[in-house]
């Protein structure tokens, strides 16, 4: 039971860096524009905040700018694969699931054509701009397309890899990223299969399955109740579509319990995902963690953070709920 | 450039296509009869006469690029396929069934020659610039064909388009709207008004040429103008009549999204094959 080694995660998770994933996503790009030629960037007008202002900078004959106008980027987008390049297009979650959907739908997915975008500012700890600007939606609206590939990586360096994987993978792939700087918990040899949820910690008492820096919670809230000698298997599900279903199944089986977490609305996210693998596969007690069926608001990130229970304590007292519906 | 095809081939074949338009729709029993019908000439002078293409090699890599913005008129654009012989005319008549390759609006998975899957207005025009940046970005000479409708426009996004399209100066874009005046609702001026169409055009920084869009020649010239202007898009604004060449479909709003049934297809049909013989 612990920590499994083979994940090469930080040494103490109470002593961590931080950084936003989206750093990741501007870090990939900056790759990407060294090693494959057929990448080309688009932005509408946030490239300083989706980080793709340095990609901007080194090449910027294959960056385009796109002004306020998401619905045309993502149509253009397909265009640009269609003709045999892989656009990265990038803004707010908000801003390209929301509004530019049909784009997505008709055009990219319906068409499969290789579009990768990268949606920033998922979830509530964006802060102080608000309900307006903080995606708690994306997952449902992403997932539930045909061919869609949806991940949301845990820290910066998963969303380095991420990115990078995206370029190498042909089909629609979205890639939800954060705002606030976040806890690095992995390292560069964490193993990153894009395929697998990975087990970070073993457990059989009860399955903590979490997305985006939910993870690193989870990682906490499982070495609180090891202490009361609960065992809590902690695995992260970057990948939210294709659901790696086996390790999910698994962790029902072997647990019994199920508590999933996430930055995102309880409804149609992460954990909606594990409920349509759970109670098909293998029903058993579960609780969903999210952002209660409501909008955002504004504050400073850590403190929402707090209020909307996306924290360690909130996922030990919903285990605590869902250890006691297993017996 | 000359005509490749002489005006009255074309004419002759444009009347073909209609029987065969009018045929698919009585036997799918729906499908979109007005503008499949008055956007022929326009699908036909590129056909024919502008668009480099291989109906047997549809991926060609020095192939032009067509795309059919107002995806419910692919009627018109299936049977111009087929005729051209991207596939075999008896697919026509498997139109908007279960398991055709003629889907009931345009899907490229399905239907050789089809680039981009289309059907929700407001989309095609970016498509097509992404195309045209991608051409850009590989040095390639290949050109982008669009076709929109005139109600096609209300949409924001074409409008996003028509700025992207003139900031990257993409002088490979030549779009054409169909203007025929009508949307579902009505007449476009009492559903939302879009004149002055060609001054907006112009004031986004597009080179427009205004043409009879039943007229072979006028539309040729037009898109071999459209090759020689540099550091701009081309909109062609081709002034149709909806339904045309079969009188009771001719601008009747009602005839939008309406398929001809057995007594109307013969009628149709009694009309088009007396045109031909007109035509002689
Ligand atoms: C986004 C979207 N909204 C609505 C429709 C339904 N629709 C199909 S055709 C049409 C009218 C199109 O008018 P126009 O562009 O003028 O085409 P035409 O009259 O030449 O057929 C509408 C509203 C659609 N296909 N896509």
């Amino acid at each position: 039971m612990g920590i499994v080694k083979e994940m090469h995660l930080v040494e103490d998770l109470h002593n961590v860096n931080s950084k936003p994933t989206r750093d990741g996503y501007g870090e990939a790009l900056l790759i990407l524009g060294e090693t494959n030629p057929k990448v080309v960037v688009m932005d509408a007008d946030l490239a300083k905040s989706t980080r793709t202002v340095w990609f901007r900078e080194k090449f910027p004959e294959k960056f385009i700018d796109m002004g306020i106008a998401e619905q045309d980027m993502l149509a253009t987008a397909g265009g640009l694969a269609l003709g045999g390049m892989i656009p990265f297009c990038s803004t707010y979650g908000v801003f390209v699931a929301g509004r530019a959907w049909d784009q997505i739908r008709t055009t990219i997915c319906y068409g499969e054509f290789n579009v990768k975008i990268g949606g920033m500012h998922g979830g509530i700890s964006v802060g102080p701009d608000g309900a307006t600007h903080q995606s708690l939606e994306e997952v449902p609206l992403m997932r539930v397309l045909p061919g869609m590939t949806v991940f949301s990586p845990t820290d910066a360096i998963e969303g380095r890899k991420v990115a990078l994987f995206a370029a190498e993978h042909i089909g629609p792939t979205y890639i939800r990223y954060g705002r606030e700087a976040v806890p690095i918990i992995t390292t560069e040899e964490t193993p990153f299969n894009p395929w697998k949820a990975e087990v970070y910690r073993t457990g059989d008492d009860v399955a903590i399955i979490a997305a985006g820096t939910l993870v690193y919670e989870g990682l906490l809230a499982a070495e609180e109740l090891a202490k009361e000698g609960i065992e809590a298997r902690v695995i992260n599900c970057h990948t939210i579509k294709p659901m790696d279903i086996e390790t999910i199944v698994n962790a029902a089986k072997e647990c019994g319990a199920i508590v999933t977490a996430e930055e995102h609305s309880v409804i149609g996210g992460l954990g909606g995902a594990v409920a349509e693998v759970i109670c098909q596969h293998y029903p058993v007690p579960m609780r969903i963690i999210g952002i209660e069926d409501r909008f955002g608001e504004s504050g400073e990130p850590e403190e929402l953070m707090k209020a909307f229970g996306m924290s360690a304590e909130n996922i030990i007292k919903n285990v605590k709920e869902v250890l006691d519906m297993k017996e | 450039m000359p005509m490749k095809y002489s005006k009255k081939e074309l004419d002759k074949i444009c009347i073909e296509l209609r029987k065969d338009i009018v045929t698919m729709l009585n036997k799918a029993g729906s499908g979109h009869a007005g503008g499949s019908l008055g956007s022929v000439e326009i699908l036909v002078s590129l056909y024919w006469n502008v668009i480099k293409h291989n109906p047997k090699n549809p991926e060609w890599e020095e192939r032009d690029y067509f795309i059919l913005s107002k995806g419910h008129v692919c009627p018109a654009w299936y049977a111009v396929l087929a005729r051209r012989g991207y596939f075999s005319r008896e697919e026509l008549w498997t139109l908007r069934k279960f398991g055709s390759i003629l889907q009931g609006h345009p899907h490229h998975l399905k239907t050789p020659g089809v680039e981009a899957s289309t059907g929700s207005l407001g989309q095609g025009l970016s498509i097509s610039n992404g195309i045209a940046m991608a051409m850009r970005f590989q040095n390639k000479p290949n050109r982008v064909y669009c076709l929109l409708g005139d109600g096609e426009v209300q949409e924001g996004a074409v409008w996003e388009a028509g700025m992207t399209a003139a900031h990257y100066k993409l002088d490979n874009i030549c779009a054409t709207i169909d203007r025929n005046m009508l949307q579902i609702d009505g007449i476009t001026e009492e559903v939302m008004g879009l004149e002055n169409l060609e001054e907006k055009w112009r004031a986004f920084n597009w080179h427009v040429i205004n043409v009879d869009g039943h007229n072979v020649e006028e539309l040729t010239k037009a898109y071999d103008e459209a090759m020689t202007v540099k550091g701009k898009p081309t909109m062609v604004i081709a002034k149709t009549v909806k339904g045309k060449g079969v009188s009771f479909i001719e601008n009747q709003v009602d005839w939008h999204g309406k398929a001809p049934n057995d007594e109307e297809y013969k009628k149709a049909m009694a009309e088009l094959e007396e045109a031909e013989r007109r035509l002689g």
